[in-house]
């Protein structure tokens, strides 16, 4: 068939037979949410539709539908995204695995409906995996191996995958299907293990986390962001059989042996990227592209194998950090750079002290004299603890 | 007390200051919910006072949610259970004032519009006391708080009257001193589906300065005085309960002043303020019962 971006996920959300779903409209989003709409109540699919008055409302009201077990679906963009936003960090706080759709969009003022990647990057640090698609196809297998990798027990983190505003959200492109038994096997109906309310065996979620808990919670969050990485290449080469089309998982490299000039990119605009790349290997530029299909974990062994050896790296952002620069451009410097032992303390509330910072010193010393390189030390961690749960 | 089971849902040793009113109506709620109930609280006091993770403070479920998201919260409780297949579960929202009459206005009415199968209780302590006591929309003229340190100027929010144009099936008022005609309201509201709406007078003695032990005596003021005016809304009907119902003749009613000089947060209501909060106090009689004469 032919479909738009925005349908393609549509499609996607109603082959992973997503049961509650809460959005709320803003262009360039409302195909999705149209088209979801419209299944239900044609009865083309079962599950319960909140029109919900904000995005702060839609988000929330995911959370709710998934602490009780259930699959749960929302799809902004831009000023939507970033109203939402004190419920996308509750999600990825609280590991609730809740599934997103994020048409990226220019944020306001002066208005702007056009394209940037500003609105989901803003959203990086709120522990939910992001995924960046390409194609309205990508748009499609995304949207179903985004619930598999969110309910995967070594996960169960919601997961946001970007879709560019109108060059893929309204650029109607050849799609193709899996049919309902496949996308059955390859998602199963939701087990809900995950839930944290219910009333046979009653806990109180979410009440106050004191100094002594809060930073081993973060921690076990961070534990299963990494593991994701292994989950998203394994949900990306089984649906590569499932779909008999190649998927990427955390990164895609495109003709990048040998390349002398490699282009680090994100999103839509990939596969104009890669057309530069072949016209200049024609001249004889012996050009690559990375493309980063996985932005949040952050794929930086990935990066940093794929540009050894380049003369010249050229990251290409759609967005900005006011006051630093390019986010992509920062993060990938930051992947490839010499880098600081990098120490995470004084989460929640635990004790950071004159003493710790003397012990951090010593420890610093005492790793760049064994000749470690980088590295990420979460000081005084006392072993990982499930969120309240 | 009559009709209430002995079974307790709120277990003791919660950490609410002594003589919190709002923690007395939490325990008698959950005694009329019964235990398939799920609680969805935002923050406010009562967030704090479940004590820190992982002790459980009660035998039903609570999932605390963000301060204004409490009514989005449970709209998607409700919608989950509904593709379980699990329809006899009692979803309950239990916000402070603030919550409700401010920041979670927007997420109350859309649900409400939307007529969710949702009991919301708003337990109403007159300003946001678990960041101090700064003002609300649901502080009423003249009290002091840390934001108005020389007396509200405006009045208060007329929460239940905006829940009554949603034309939700119920909206009552009621007060923690009479915790009988907020059991009986609460049993209404259970026996009904859709939006179901409660506002819970709850006085609060660090936050209206008297001392702890006249919390009941204070409430009972703010109903005898007329202050708070206990009614309940169903059907497109409205009716007086409990003491209010003698309380239409303005002679019936104790003198405003016993009821604010019990009180720190009045002190400095001069006479002239105390005649025009006498005045608002009026209107909102002739305003309810003009609404129920229908
Ligand atoms: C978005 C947001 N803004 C501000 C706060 C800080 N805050 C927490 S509780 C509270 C006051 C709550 O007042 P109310 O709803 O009246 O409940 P009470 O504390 O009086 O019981 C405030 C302002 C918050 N948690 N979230
Ligand atoms: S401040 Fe008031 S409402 Fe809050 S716990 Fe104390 S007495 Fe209760
Ligand atoms: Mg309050």
């Amino acid at each position: 068939m032919i479909a738009t971006g925005n349908h393609a996920v549509a499609y996607g959300v109603k082959a992973a037979r997503a049961e509650v779903i809460a959005a709320y409209p803003i262009t360039p989003q409302t195909q999705i949410i149209e088209k979801l709409s419209e299944f239900i109540e044609k009865g083309e699919m079962r599950a319960k539709f909140l029109r919900v008055e904000s995005e702060h409302s839609a988000m929330a009201a995911c959370i709710g539908a998934s602490a009780c077990g259930a699959r749960a679906f929302t799809a902004t963009s831009s000023q939507g995204l970033l109203y939402m936003s004190e419920m996308v960090f509750w999600a990825g706080l609280g590991s609730f695995p809740v599934v997103m759709a994020v048409v990226t969009r220019a944020l306001a003022p002066p208005w702007s409906i056009w394209n940037e990647h500003t609105d989901i990057l803003s959203q990086r640090d709120a522990g939910w995996i992001v995924i960046m698609c390409e194609s309205v196809q990508e748009a499609y297998d995304a949207s179903i191996q985004a619930f598999r990798i969110a309910e995967d027990r070594r996960v169960r983190q919601p997961v946001m995958f970007g879709l560019d505003a109108f060059s893929l959200s309204h650029t109607s492109e050849r799609l193709d299907l899996i049919g309902q038994e496949e996308a059955d096997a390859f998602l199963p109906a939701p087990e809900g293990d995950w839930k944290v309310i219910d009333v046979q065996e009653p806990t109180t979620y979410g009440n106050m986390a004191s100094p002594e808990r809060m930073m081993e919670i973060r921690h076990s969050t961070m534990e299963r962001l990494k593991e994701s990485s292994g989950v998203i290449e394994e949900a990306a080469s089984e649906f590569s059989r499932v779909s008999g089309r190649q998927q990427a998982g955390l990164v895609e490299e495109y003709r990048t042996s040998g390349a002398e000039v490699m282009l680090v990119v994100v999103g839509a605009s990939s596969g104009d990227a890669k057309d530069a790349a072949d016209a200049l290997r024609d001249e004889g530029v012996r050009a690559g592209v990375l493309r980063l299909r996985v932005i949040r974990p952050f794929p930086s062994e990935r990066i940093r194998a794929a540009l050894q050896g380049c003369k010249a790296v050229a990251v290409v952002d759609r967005d900005y950090s006011f006051g630093l620069g390019g986010i992509i451009g920062q993060e990938v410097a930051s992947a490839t750079g010499a880098g600081p032992f990098n120490y995470i303390a004084g989460i929640g509330g635990r004790d950071l002290s004159v003493m710790d910072f003397a012990g951090i010193a010593r420890d610093a010393i005492r790793r760049a004299e064994a000749g470690e390189g980088r590295g990420e030390i979460w000081w005084g961690i006392k072993g990982s603890q499930e969120p309240s749960r | 007390m009559r009709n209430l089971t002995d079974e307790e849902y709120l277990l003791p040793g919660n950490a609410a200051c002594p003589g919190c009113a709002a923690v007395m109506a939490m325990r008698i709620g959950l005694k009329v919910l019964g235990p398939r109930t799920i609680l969805v609280i935002p923050a406010c006091c009562m967030s704090v006072v479940q004590g820190h993770c992982p002790k459980t403070p009660s035998k039903v479920p609570i999932f605390n949610t963000a301060f204004a998201a409490s009514a989005a919260t449970a709209s998607g409780i409700r919608a989950a259970l509904e593709m379980k297949g699990i329809m006899d579960v009692n979803i309950v929202c239990w916000a402070g004032d603030g919550g409700t009459a401010d920041i979670g206005i927007q997420s109350l009415s859309g649900a409400a519009e939307r007529g969710d199968d949702l009991i919301y209780v708003c337990y109403d302590n007159e300003a946001y006391m678990n960041t101090g006591t700064q003002r609300s929309g649901s502080t009423p003229e003249g009290a002091r708080t840390t934001t108005t340190i020389t007396g509200k100027s405006e009045g208060k929010k007329d929460v239940p009257g905006i829940m009554i144009a949603h034309r939700i099936p119920y909206v009552a008022t009621a007060c923690t001193s009479y915790p009988l005609d907020f059991a009986n309201k609460l049993r209404r509201a259970i026996s009904m589906r859709g939006t179901r709406y409660i506002h819970l007078l709850s006085p609060c003695p660090p936050g209206w300065r008297y001392p702890t032990e006249k919390t009941v005596e204070v409430g009972k003021l703010a109903v005898e005085s007329g202050a708070w005016i206990l009614y309940e809304w169903a059907g497109g009907r409205c009716r007086l309960t409990g003491p209010s119902s003698g309380l239409a003749e303005r002679s019936k009613r104790r003198p405003l002043e016993e009821y604010l000089r019990i009180q720190g947060r009045f002190a400095q209501a001069d006479p002239s303020k105390i005649e025009g909060m006498k005045r608002r106090i009026d209107e909102e009689w002739e305003r309810i019962l003009a609404l129920c004469k229908g």
